[in-house]
């Protein structure tokens, strides 16, 4: 536990004390800014941090793409770019040619398919993840497959899944999915296998029977485990939608950014990049939304709090 | 309440490297309501012993009873308390507490425990109720671990160098708070530890164990007054006890590492 973690937990002792019972001291670290007078100043300082780098990336690249030192359809300026996105968006002026006002039905193509393969595959995944790590059946059965078929990359499953789905949707899902399967597999696998012995046998010492032992012991020590390995699967299957839509489908950012690419838009192309980027970040948000809420007891436990 | 005895238990272990007994013929009785601790050096196997009549291991040879039942299985009617605290740390404190009571096997028995609020009161938690263990210091968890087996009313309570892992200071006010506790309800308790200190303290009577193979040594009645309080431990009787054992208890460990020395 580092010092500030520390402080925050001796004042939410201190702080239960005196409140008495519930949920006091978790609330704690929340209420903290408030009654800080320096919080606003240090608030400052991080928003300035967060800003520093890419602000001067965009800067440099403004100033260089406006110099004139090389054709500007090679790397529009952020300017051109920001007014292209705006176009893409929303189809009003038109700068983003044959593109304009698509942006809306390319990203929500994408998200079909990330959400879709994201479902089936880290369900998929963790299920028999989770039955890996509890039965040496399973395990025997499925673990050697699991551990060769994970070292083929996915996009190594192209050719095959269109010779089987063809072009659509369903390459793309199938792809997706099977890129989240193998971080929810391996990770919901090790969730179970980590479990703590003490804890186990405290289980038992307290009586509990197979389905109790597996519901109330076993699956929420693994939990944590399981949402690292659905982050990971979030991540790839941004990755795969891109390849998927390059190769198999003619919609989604990743299509509307190589389309662009072959009419040598650049711009446009820089604007799918930035667009991934935002959506795979904000779905990776969701994700660790989700987890914080599951497990907040698991994030008093780990260092940085 | 329950009395524990152990007839002439072998515990042999298989490994790799060979065989090792870790216990030799042991026979042991606990009364009911005894306090019974265990000490000697580390290695003579008196937490095997406790993995025994919790039944987390099954003697090669002999028998393990509590209350004339065969011990073949962990089970609610032997509470453990282990070194590090087996708390769930997604549970708070008031759902660690009630863990055992929402068990099946524990809704079919009938339990004199202690109510989840009398006891999480009577450990100094009622206002540490909704934390997480990781929010609560070592004694405190400690505390909770011991809650959490009191509810669920064992007939013997087996303490695996409860505080082990606690500061001296803790260490000592837990081992008070445990006196209490004990001497306001009594129970059938088998107790580990390797500090002399704290089972001349809190014993009726001590087994010595040594080593190579595990085997009792000697067993030494405890007949110190009660209520006993925190200065007993000046008096030249408590004094002239711990010696006893510390004398003991080196001994044999010195003599363990001499057949170690001479066998390497």
């Amino acid at each position: 536990m580092d010092g500030d973690a520390r402080r925050r937990l001796i004042a939410a002792v201190a702080d239960a004390a005196i409140l008495k019972e519930d949920d006091a001291a978790l609330a704690e670290p929340k209420q903290a800014p408030n009654r800080d007078p320096g919080a606003a100043s240090r608030r400052l300082t991080n928003l300035l941090l967060y800003i520093a780098f890419p602000g001067a990336v965009i800067v440099v690249w403004q100033i260089l793409a406006s110099a004139g030192l090389y054709r500007r359809a090679i790397l529009p300026p952020p300017t051109d770019i920001a007014t292209v996105l705006f176009d893409l968006v929303f189809g009003t002026s038109g700068e983003a040619g044959r593109y304009s006002g698509s942006w809306t039905d390319h990203t929500l193509s994408s998200l079909w398919r990330v959400f879709a393969g994201f479902a089936w595959g880290g369900a998929l995944g963790t299920l028999l993840g989770l039955l890996i790590g509890l039965s040496r059946v399973v395990e025997k059965l499925f673990d050697p497959t699991v551990q060769v078929l994970r070292n083929v990359p996915v996009t190594a499953w192209v050719p095959l899944s269109l010779i089987f789905f063809g072009i659509g949707n369903q390459p793309a899902i199938f792809l997706i999915g099977l890129g989240a399967f193998f971080p929810a597999v391996l990770n919901s696998t090790h969730g179970v296998r980590q479990l703590n012995r003490t804890l186990y046998k405290a289980g038992e010492m307290m009586g509990a029977n197979q389905r109790e032992m597996l519901v109330r012991v076993i699956l929420p020590a693994a939990l944590p485990s399981v949402m690292t390995g659905l982050r990971l699967s979030m991540g790839i299957a941004w990755v795969l939608v891109v390849v998927a839509e390059i190769l198999a489908v003619r919609s989604g950012l990743g299509y509307l950014l190589n389309d662009a690419y072959q009419f040598y838009r650049n711009d446009v192309v820089i604007a799918s990049m930035l667009s991934i980027g935002v959506l795979g970040f904000l779905s990776d948000r969701v994700v660790v939304f989700v987890r914080d809420r599951l497990l907040e007891w698991n994030r008093l436990e780990s260092y940085d709090g | 309440m329950a009395d524990v005895v152990l007839d002439k238990v072998v515990k042999v272990f298989e490994s790799r490297s060979g065989r090792i007994t870790a216990l030799s013929a042991i026979d042991l009785h606990v009364a009911r309501n005894e306090f019974v601790a265990i000490v000697g050096a580390s290695g003579c196997g008196k937490s095997t012993l406790l993995n025994l009549v919790a039944g987390f291991e099954h003697p090669t040879s002999g028998a393990v009873r509590v209350d004339g039942q065969l011990v073949d299985r962990p089970g609610p009617e032997r509470g453990v308390v282990f070194q590090q605290s087996a708390l769930f740390p997604w549970l708070t404190v008031r759902q660690n507490i009630a863990f055992g009571l929402g068990l099946a096997a524990n809704r079919a028995r009938t339990l004199r425990g202690p109510a989840v609020d009398q006891i999480l009161a009577r450990v100094g938690l009622a206002a540490f109720a909704g934390h997480f263990p990781a929010q609560l210091s070592g004694g405190m968890r400690q505390r909770a671990a011991i809650a959490s087996v009191l509810v669920i009313d064992p007939g013997v309570l087996l303490m695996d160098e409860p505080f082990g892992a606690l500061d001296s200071l803790t260490r000592s006010l837990m081992q008070d708070f445990l006196l209490e506790l004990w001497e306001e309800n009594r129970k059938t308790v088998l107790l580990v530890t390797h500090d002399i200190t704290e089972a001349v303290y809190l014993a009726d009577r001590l087994v010595i164990m040594a080593g190579h193979p595990g085997r009792v040594r000697e067993i030494v009645p405890v007949d110190l007054p009660r209520p006993r309080r925190y200065r007993l431990q000046a008096t030249p009787e408590f004094v002239r006890l711990r010696d006893h054992v510390t004398r003991v208890v080196r001994d044999e460990a010195a003599k363990a590492a001499a057949t170690e020395a001479a066998a390497a």
